[in-house]
């Protein structure tokens, strides 16, 4: 699995980036990974640089979404620190490829996607970093479709009553 | 206004009740109200939000409580006629002076503070000795350790010696957790009952370097339940303490916790009381706040009775909420003291058959205090209340803070806050707690701390843009007034000292605020900057405690300034229940 991280996840980028660098040593007992990483598609920077999240989508899958209840979108509805808001998806879909996450209203809407290799349990929970409040979205593509969960999260100055 | 009205109130009930004849307002409620006819095997009683008021008050419910959308005009969005109508409630009744605002300042003479906790400790014995040993509990819904200077500055330990005395069995909370995590475990080591929260949980950092937990597996901070046997059958009581404390309140009191509502979490373990557990009901103790309740209610199963709080909603019937189970009861049982609900319940084997409900007033003037909660109220009080008794000022009007946009209470702190921070605009928070005082009533500094003491009490003066201030009020707005109850936090609008606004609740965030003026004349600009003093930021401040710049502008001399650029014009809602007309 390889994973690509951008804007909101900057540690996963580094990360990516060394796993990268050690393969580029052809260490051998990574050798298998290149090979898979291969198959996959290669880093969608396109998509990443696109500010809409429609066009971020189209970019990265070329076609749109459909929603689904298959797709299990855990998220929070008001965050605690919108500088890394814990979402995490899990799906019952079958022959799942990727997931990738979205939050339209940051600079840039395509915030995570992750390749899931065959036979991998396809649950990924990860931390967005979050500009304003937002519609987050997941897309699972699963045997050739794409499907999708919407959650807004909230990321409020605070303050309260009570 | 120093008319002792307790004798006054037990002659004319006493006289109503043995002369026959046709009784008086108040001499109908009074005989009889706490003798309740009695139903079912089990009794629950519940408190919420007294936010530490050891001795009777005055509170004034509010005169605007808007709902909108779905929460249009159905409790606990109404207030004033409209409440009383809904409730059956006659207008000049004491219980539409303890449950709404109608004729607040004409009433309070009449009938006198509610609350108390020498007063609710009889009232609880009672209630408790009717029903016989081991068929009751007691149960508290948070906000009890804070509201008062003698609870600051005791960081909550006043409030649960009192809570062991008075019987507290189990309770969640709130504001508890602003004294730290510190403080709260210590509170917890003396508190005889049990804290409950399903809904706190460890952060993931946290339970990597092993945090202390009550169940590290599930990274669960707190116990999520306890079952008693009460009526001679099993009742699970889970608790849910305010899913918002790290938004709501300065995040370095709960660093190593994350709150939320934790709906599917909350689900999985009703699901396991009623499968695994065999309980015969459940009841959820929560802090969410009614309209979330109401909301959960409907979406999750298998919960009898959600005994509410937060919100400081006096709601006198349960709500019912239909969801895929079945029915779930929803309650709110108002705050400082002012009520107790009495939960009566027909428990079978695996099922609760009916309950009685009556959320009763704690009408001071009918209730001899209890003595040795009295004297345990005396022995704290006696180190600080000296300190604090001075008279500093003897306000002309009617002094509250409960309302959805503004109380006088907040407009005399904004008002401090601007004069002697020298600041063009004052932000204050819309908190639901503090006191009501009535006019010619003198202030004394235990009278300022009880708007105002927290453990985050600094000032701060600050340049703002426009833009920037106008965003605040458009987001605090929504805490308020977003259409999905699960977005709302509970609390009231900020108070704005010398902006005028116009607010459309019904509009979308963003769009609520229109028309912002300072001083009543000049359009806000949104790149000019403007010198803004407030306190309660969720972020460190240095400034000097709230407290203490309120004390000293009212001492010297001032109160009120003319009324200049503060008011709401509210559109949209024109016929919105949930203002008094």
């Amino acid at each position: 699995m390889t994973t690509t991280g951008s804007y909101p996840t900057r540690r996963l980028i580094i990360q990516g980036a060394a796993t990268v660098a050690l393969l580029g040593l052809g260490n051998l007992p990574f050798a298998a990974i290149p090979a898979l990483a291969a198959a996959n598609d290669k880093y969608p920077e396109e998509a990443f640089k696109l500010k809409n999240e429609a066009d971020a989508i189209k970019a990265l899958y070329g076609r749109t979404a459909e929603p689904s209840d298959k797709v299990k979108l855990d998220a929070p509805e008001i965050a605690e620190n919108g500088g890394v808001v814990p979402i995490s998806v899990t799906t019952t879909l079958d022959k799942v490829t990727s997931i990738s996450f979205f939050v339209a209203e940051n600079p840039n809407a395509l915030a995570a996607s992750y390749k899931i290799p065959d036979g991998t349990l396809p649950g990924i929970a990860n931390r967005l970093k979050m500009a304003k409040t937002s519609n987050v979205t997941a897309i699972v593509e699963a045997d050739g479709k794409l499907y999708s969960a919407t959650k807004e999260v909230k990321v409020t100055v605070g303050g309260c009553g009570g | 206004m120093a008319i002792r009205r307790r004798d006054f109130l037990k002659n004319t009930a006493f006289a109503a009740v043995s002369a026959g004849l046709p009784r008086l307002a108040r001499g109908t409620e009074t005989a009889s109200i706490y003798d309740l006819e009695r139903f079912g095997n089990a009794r629950i009683l519940h408190i919420t939000d007294t936010h530490a008021q050891l001795n009777p008050v005055y509170f004034r419910e509010p005169s605007v409580n808007i709902g909108i959308g779905e929460m249009a005009g159905r409790p606990p969005h109404l207030v004033g006629r409209a409440f009383l109508e809904r409730f059956g409630i006659r207008p000049d009744s004491a219980d539409a002076y303890a449950f709404t605002c109608f004729e607040f300042e004409k009433s309070a003479g009449r009938f006198g503070k509610l609350g108390g906790f020498a007063h609710l400790k009889t009232l609880v014995d009672r209630l408790r000795g009717d029903v016989g040993e081991r068929n009751s509990l007691l149960l508290d819904g948070g906000d009890l350790w804070q509201g008062t200077g003698l609870a600051n500055v005791m960081q909550g330990r006043d409030m649960v010696e009192v809570a062991n005395l008075l019987g507290i069995e189990a309770m969640t909370g709130h504001w508890e957790f602003t004294y730290g995590e510190q403080a709260l475990r210590d509170n917890l080591e003396r508190f005889k009952g049990e804290f409950l929260a399903q809904n706190v949980f460890l952060t993931e950092e946290a339970a990597f370097n092993d945090a202390a937990a009550f169940d590290k597996a599930s990274g669960r901070v707190f116990k999520p339940s306890v079952i008693r046997e009460i009526g001679g059958h099993r009742v699970a009581i889970v608790g849910q303490a305010f899913p918002y404390v790290p938004i709501a309140h300065p995040k370095r009191f709960t660093p190593d916790w994350t709150f939320g509502i934790r709906e599917e979490e909350l689900q999985k373990y009703v699901d396991a009381l009623r499968g695994a557990d065999k309980v015969d009901a459940v009841i959820l103790l929560s802090h969410n706040g009614m309209d979330v309740d109401l909301k959960l209610a409907s979406r999750v199963t298998g919960i009898d009775v959600i005994l509410g709080g937060h919100t400081h909603d006096a709601v006198p019937q349960p709500i019912p909420v239909k969801n895929a189970g079945g029915t779930t009861l929803v309650t709110n049982a108002g705050s400082n003291g002012k009520f107790v609900a009495v939960l009566d319940l027909a428990l079978d084997k695996g099922k609760l058959g009916d309950v009685r409900y009556h959320l009763l007033p704690v009408y001071s003037e009918l209730l001899k205090p209890d003595p040795a909660m009295a004297e345990l109220i005396g022995r704290l009080r006696a180190p600080h209340v000296t300190d604090w008794a001075e008279k500093i000022a003897t306000p002309d009007r009617l002094l509250y803070r409960r309302g959805n946009f503004s109380g006088p209470v907040d407009e005399l702190i904004c008002t401090a806050l601007r004069t002697e921070l020298d600041a063009e605009i004052a932000l204050s928070p819309g908190f639901r707690w503090g006191v009501t005082a009535l006019s010619g009533q003198a202030l004394t500094m235990e009278d300022v701390l009880a708007e105002t003491a927290i453990t985050y009490p600094e000032t701060y003066v600050q340049e703002m843009l426009g833009a920037d201030i106008k965003n605040v009020l458009e987001d605090i707005c929504d805490n308020l007034f977003n259409a999905d109850p699960y977005y709302q936090q509970g609390g009231d609008m900020v108070r704005a000292g010398g902006l005028s606004y116009t607010c459309t609740p019904t509009a979308a965030i963003g769009s609520r605020i229109s028309d912002v003026k300072l001083n009543g004349d000049k359009t806000l600009s949104a790149s000019h900057r403007y010198k803004v003093a407030g306190w309660a930021s969720v972020n460190g401040q240095q400034g000097a405690p709230v407290w203490d710049v309120v004390a000293k502008y009212l001492r010297s001399g001032r109160m009120f300034q003319e009324r200049l650029g503060t008011g709401v014009t509210l559109k949209g809602v024109e016929d919105n229940p949930g203002i008094a007309g």
